[in-house]
């Protein structure tokens, strides 16, 4: 892996460090010696075949899934510092998942509000404002009293997003948040993912929307049977004869055939 | 057919000896249910959610313990809490107590499964998303699972109480004047309308049956309502 000419400045601060993850179901490894390094504004996607890891490695930031061997570090904060309040830090970690995983007892709006209020000890009017302003940035105001099941997949996705946002997060990580949609709704939450890249937030993003990482991610991540086998920029990862492992290459092809 | 049976004794089925004596009657098998379905709903509730958070012996001394309760039968506990915890504890507990006391256990137990298997049928994802917005468990636990899992509930737990219900009957073993108690009373006493007797109890315990279903049904939906 060479450093190329637009890989961001060394002085912008890294926000997600992990270092030498290993994990293990019982014998069989999911996760081996991985390494990855984002630094805040970077727009980071990971892709590979299902079963690869990438998801768990995903949910080892925010301390979804726990790791036998290395180190995360999180906005400078170590997760398996026996001091770090773990639920606390998770808050600064912004997640959207492949199913939404809207609350669906409560509406669109105690959607946004709840962890706000719980967690971060807003005033239910401070929250309710925040949630304002994201659900009018995902363009979903009108619908701020409706209950999750009364939107579509792609409405969720977004209020989903923008229930991660209220949180004021540090990065996002997006754990295929288009897999599970119709084909007509990806495109509405990519482009909130898109404004969001624009606007220098930092992101993690495990999908298999290949237009997206050419054209919004700074680094492209490969991952292959638990392994991180690329990390390059986007650029490079997807340029004709561009620098690929051969296993990313075969799945590009595969992806790209139909 | 003769109704005069039922109407020359129908306050002492509804009440039994009340007010010179002791509640009874259908009065006492009411409170007898209430007490042991509110009992019985915050053992299940409590043991419940810790069949879901417990780990390892803890979880395993659980088991052992609601599977104990649920293989006793409601008469032979009834039994063991009235005349055995006076020998074994010092401890001297009056009719309707052991009677509560055996139900809200049994009931307990068998609600403790019912409130498990609601929290373990809903999305692991929902405990994800609510770990990663930094919600602690417990506050996972009230704020998201409970909701969500209670009104659904609701039509076993109503089950669970109606059978409860007409388990208050064995009462009688100790001679608590509940409903069926006061009514083998009259019936002993008048000798030849059982029928009668016996037909009418039954409808009863269909009202006090119904009209708990209806309250719970009703209090399943408002709760379903409820802003958070």
């Amino acid at each position: 892996m060479t450093a190329p000419a637009d890989e961001p400045p060394a002085d912008v601060p890294v926000v997600i460090d992990i270092q030498g993850v290993s994990k293990w179901y019982g014998a069989f490894q999911v996760l081996n010696d991985c390494a990855l390094s984002v630094r805040r504004g970077e727009v980071l996607v990971i892709c590979g075949p299902s079963g690869s890891g990438k998801s768990t490695l995903l949910k080892t930031v925010n301390g979804l899934e726990a790791f036998q061997q290395g180190a995360v570090t999180v906005d400078g904060v170590r997760l398996d510092d026996p001091k770090v309040d773990l639920t606390r830090l998770r808050s600064r970690v912004g997640m959207v998942f492949q199913h939404f995983e809207l609350f669906p007892h409560l509406t669109v709006m105690q959607n946004l509000t709840l962890a706000q209020v719980k967690v971060l000890g807003r005033s239910q009017a401070e929250a309710q404002a925040r949630g304002l302003i994201y659900l009018e940035r995902v363009g979903l105001i009108d619908h701020r009293d409706k209950r999750p099941a009364q939107l579509s997949g792609g409405q969720q996705q977004r209020v989903a997003i923008a229930r991660a946002l209220c949180m004021d997060p540090v990065v996002m990580l997006f754990d295929e948040p288009t897999s599970s949609l119709d084909p007509e709704m990806v495109a509405e939450v990519l482009d909130v993912m898109a404004g969001l890249a624009a606007d220098g937030m930092t992101m993690i993003c495990v999908t298999h929307e290949m237009g997206f990482a050419r054209r919004v991610a700074d680094r492209v991540v490969f991952m292959d049977e638990g392994r991180i086998l690329d990390d390059a920029p986007a650029k490079a990862f997807f340029a004709e004869g561009g620098v690929r492992s051969p296993r990313a290459d075969a799945f590009l092809n595969r992806l790209l055939r139909y | 057919m003769n109704p005069s049976v039922i109407t020359d004794n129908l306050i002492y089925f509804l009440v039994g000896p009340w007010p010179q004596g002791p509640l009874g009657g259908a009065a006492l098998t009411v409170i007898l249910t209430v007490l042991s379905a509110a009992l019985s709903g915050v053992l299940g509730l409590v043991f419940g959610v810790l069949l879901s958070v417990l780990r390892g012996p803890w979880l395993a001394v659980l088991r052992l313990g609601l599977g104990l309760f649920r293989a006793i039968p409601v008469l032979m506990l009834i039994f063991w809490i009235y005349f055995l915890a006076p020998i074994a504890f010092g401890l001297d507990v009056p009719g309707v107590g052991s009677v509560v006391a055996a139900l809200s256990l049994i009931g307990g137990a068998y609600l403790a499964h019912t409130v498990h298997a609601g929290i373990e049928a809903l999305p692991r994802g929902q405990w994800a998303a609510a770990s990663a917005l930094g919600l602690s468990r417990r506050q996972t636990l009230w704020l998201v699972v409970a909701p969500q899992v209670l009104p659904r509930m609701a039509p076993s737990v109503v089950n669970q109480w109606i059978a409860l219900t007409k388990d208050t009957s064995l009462a009688y073993v100790i001679g608590v004047a509940e409903l069926s108690f006061v009514a083998t009373q009259v019936s002993n006493r008048v000798m030849v309308y059982p029928a009668e007797i016996y037909l009418f109890v039954a409808v009863l315990y269909f009202i006090l049956c119904a009209g708990f279903e209806l309250a719970a049904g009703r209090l399943a939906r408002r709760y379903r309502s409820l802003p958070a």
